[in-house]
């Protein structure tokens, strides 16, 4: 199927939309103490590795974190995803004392949050539990919301949002496609 | 019944075996496994085993499946190992053993597994004392299963444990020298070893009294397709061994006796912990158990610092997660999509 391309954010954007949401972060949790960043793979743990090193630029400390692959926690599982599993890490020492930021790419329908929720708890019992994304394109199927957003997307059913990083995909951008018609 | 006779030499070693995990209906044994099946299957594993260390030891991700653990042999840690490895990834787990069962008022194995099938289990993991009936469970029923171990012929999920422990020990199996010795005839995990070992790169070598090994091992006309070295001389054997595997010695699976005393078989095949301070420094002792500690292996080897059999107990569990779920996974009717890419499944995954 032919698709068609519109890119919505270039890597500047990107750039600053992540120093925003690194500030919004320490500010709403009152500093950096027992803050744990959380990257939901794939690309979920770029992100958080760089919201790490931006608020290193500002507070001069560098922030625990972890990844998490939520593949065995899908309520899709065996519906034809890659089910490959990676590696999950979470360096805390107590999780009961843990504000806990989920970092992921793209939210959509939110199931995949709910998973990583789950997840986080079968890890214990985190003071809080925050969210950070990138895009948020609307139609949620589940009671979620973010807390941290780089940027609003209205979409539509039929289209995909995709997001691009260099430490994966040679290149900073974020593109939504669309199916061209014939 | 079409006995598969466990044939020491079924395939050359090299053969390019071309099933893939996604394609696969059973475990049956690592014959029909290639390098990068058994690869995916150690990496799964290694990230079961940490599922394992977790407070919350379960995953949901065989919620709803049932797994049957059909037991025709005694057995207490390979079956609680899938019982637990089933259990830790949310699945409901039946046991049913020979005795206290139908099978006592003469059901057959293959009534047995239709039964149990219709009664919903959706993975069987079967343990009998005749080679070949996972192979006959498959072919004549089609339901998912997994070998736990059939009589003289294969034990394909302790192999996998073995390589995963290895690998972890050593960082490697490539070029290591893994010694099994004892009672080679009658032992699955030898054969599945084998197999398994050399695939990933080991050089396996066979050693014990010549009554216990293979006759296809021994005489002029000893022709193996396989790399498999065979050693009647354990000290020498031993002295460039990385991994000494004693085996114990099958009684159940014999009516003569290999040896004329139990003294001179420990004394001759034994691994005491003076002949293991004779091998390299670096070597491990793994045992696949039960031990008959004093018999093949000395008390102060097999709790001793150079031993991972503790180790072998915890992967068996990380291993029989993946093979569980891997099974799940290709025999889910959805699974020929299962070769989806990952940046398409990742844009719609959100």
């Amino acid at each position: 199927m032919a698709t068609a391309e519109r890119a919505i954010l270039s890597a500047d954007e990107i750039r600053r939309m992540l120093s925003r949401m690194a500030h919004e972060i320490v500010e709403h949790n009152g500093g950096t103490q027992e803050l744990l960043l959380v990257g939901i793979r794939t690309r979920g743990v770029p992100l958080a590795n760089r919201i790490q090193q931006a608020v290193s630029g500002f507070e001069n400390t560098a922030l625990p974190v972890g990844q998490l692959d939520i593949t065995l926690y899908r309520d899709d599982l065996f519906e034809g995803r890659s089910l490959e599993l990676q590696q999950t890490a979470f360096p805390v020492v107590d999780m009961a004392k843990t504000h806990v930021i989920l970092v992921d790419d793209v939210l959509f329908t939110g199931r995949t949050v709910r998973a990583a929720l789950n997840a986080v708890m079968d890890y214990g019992r985190p003071r809080s539990v925050g969210l950070a994304v990138l895009i948020d394109r609307g139609h949620r199927e589940l009671p979620i919301r973010p807390d941290y957003v780089g940027k609003n997307v209205p979409t539509s059913l039929d289209e995909e949002v995709v997001v691009r990083l260099s430490e994966i995909d040679g290149r900073d951008e974020v593109v939504i496609q669309r199916p061209r018609r014939g | 019944m079409t006995e598969r006779l466990p044939s020491l030499l079924p395939m050359p070693i090299g053969e390019v075996v071309e099933h893939r995990w996604h394609q696969r209906r059973a475990v049956l044994d690592l014959d029909d496994f290639s390098r990068e099946e058994i690869e995916i299957t150690l990496e799964t594993a290694v990230r079961m085993r940490e599922i394992l260390g977790r407070p919350v030891r379960r995953v949901p991700a065989l919620n709803g499946r049932t797994v049957i653990n059909l037991f025709y042999e005694a057995s207490t840690r390979t079956r609680v190992s899938f019982e637990l490895a089933a259990k830790s990834l949310g699945a409901d787990v039946v046991n049913v053993s020979a005795s206290g069962s139908s099978i006592e008022k003469g059901e057959t194995l293959l009534d047995t597994v239709r039964t149990l099938r219709s009664l919903g289990g959706d993975i069987l993991v079967l343990r009998h004392p005749h080679a070949g009936a996972p192979n006959l469970v498959l072919d004549t029923t089609g339901m998912p299963v997994v070998n736990a171990g059939d009589g003289s012929h294969a034990h394909p999920t302790q192999a996998l444990l073995d390589a995963l422990t290895i690998r972890d020990h050593f960082g490697r199996v490539d070029g290591l020298k893994v010694l099994i010795v004892g009672d080679i005839a009658h032992s699955r995990v030898a054969r599945s070893n084998a197999w398994g070992l050399s695939m990933l790169g080991a050089r396996v070598s066979f050693c014990g009294p010549p009554t216990m090994l293979p006759a296809t091992c021994l005489g002029p006309t000893a022709d193996l397709p396989w790399p498999i070295q065979v050693e009647l001389d354990l000290d020498r054997a031993m002295a460039d061994a990385q991994v000494v595997m004693p085996l114990r010695i099958q009684w159940e699976r014999q009516e003569e006796r290999p040896i004329s005393s139990l003294r001179e078989y420990a004394r001759d095949y034994g691994i005491s912990q003076e002949r293991l301070c004779r091998a390299p420094s670096e070597a491990v002792v793994l045992h696949p158990g039960p031990m008959n500690e004093g018999i093949e292996i000395a008390p102060e080897v097999a709790h001793g610092p150079q031993s991972l059999v503790g180790d072998q107990v915890t992967n068996g569990v990380a291993v029989r997660m993946a093979v569980l779920y891997l099974l799940v996974a290709s025999t889910s009717d959805t699974a020929d999509s299962a070769s989806n890419t990952e940046r398409s499944s990742h844009a719609r995954a959100h």
